[in-house]
């Protein structure tokens, strides 16, 4: 896949979407001002260039996972810098683990989030409950 | 628009158990279309009642990311800078509902939780509640102070 391209606009949108107001999510100028290149994403945003990842988990035929039976158990972000507006991001995905509970599955998804230059931006991990037959 | 540098908290003003942010989210279904748009995210069981009863869920729910997103906007207010967040992690331990109608108000309190004076960094713990029940668990970030 190429790099995710981190658009200004959907900045924008998602820091709306997250219910953000802080200038620096929103106002170039801002972002200078406090020493980013261009606005900064929130905190969770890396979930948007986790996404293309889990989609093609999910999507595996292998993996035979049913989207709509997909719960999404835990998430977090670790940071080696803020993402901001013009990062290109390539992220790879590793099944950390996978546990069967009492009929459930639980498996747990790592992506590793790097910029133009290889270097780390983020960290996502995610559990994914994904529900057996009641 | 006037652009100040925004204050940031010193971690020495800092006790353990301060309540350091607060905040309100009144949640729509607008708001769950809107996060499905921002994200990516468009599980149906997030604007379809049909395909969420269909899989034994009570209603459309709010997208955890959504609720994990908002929570900590507080504490971003607080730190000033967005970047300052250094982890952030949260559990998914119980769904937010949001009524076609009524929608869903989720409220948010951020605490100290840990200092680590040598790090420069806060342990920020989230409590963050639906009708007075927690539908976050071990929601904590970590937070740059220096």
């Amino acid at each position: 896949m190429p790099p995710y391209l981190v658009g200004r606009e959907k900045v924008r949108e998602f820091s709306r979407a997250v219910f953000a107001t802080n200038p620096i999510n929103f106002d170039p100028d801002a972002a200078r001002a406090a020493g980013h290149s261009d606005i900064v994403a929130p905190p969770t945003f890396a979930v948007v260039v986790q996404e293309a990842t889990l989609a093609q988990l999910l999507a595996e035929p292998d993996a035979g996972i049913d989207f709509t039976r997909v719960v999404h158990g835990d998430q977090r972000f670790s940071y080696s810098r803020p993402i901001v507006a013009g990062d290109e991001l390539t992220a790879t995905l590793r099944v950390a683990s996978v546990k069967s509970l009492g009929g459930h599955s639980m498996v747990t998804a790592e992506s590793t989030v790097v910029d133009a230059t290889g270097a780390h931006v983020v960290t996502a991990t995610s559990t994914l409950v994904v529900r057996g037959d009641e | 628009m006037t652009i100040s540098a925004p204050v940031t908290p010193t971690l020495d003003s800092l006790t353990l158990g301060d309540i350091v942010a607060e905040s309100s989210f009144p949640l729509t279904r607008d708001s769950l279309v809107r996060y499905a748009g921002a994200s990516g995210d468009f599980n149906p069981i997030h604007y379809r009642d049909d395909v969420a009863h269909a899989v034994g869920l009570p209603g459309v729910l709010a997208h955890g990311m959504l609720t994990m997103g908002l929570a900590i906007q507080p504490v971003v207010d607080w730190v000033g800078d967005s970047s300052r967040v250094l982890d952030y992690q949260v559990r998914f331990t119980r769904p937010v509902p949001v009524d076609p109608d009524l929608g869903a108000v989720v409220t948010v309190v951020a605490k100290v939780g840990a200092l680590d004076a040598d790090a420069g960094v806060a342990r920020i713990d989230l409590t963050v509640t639906f009708n007075s029940v927690t539908v976050l668990g071990k929601a904590q970030a970590r937070v740059s102070l220096v």
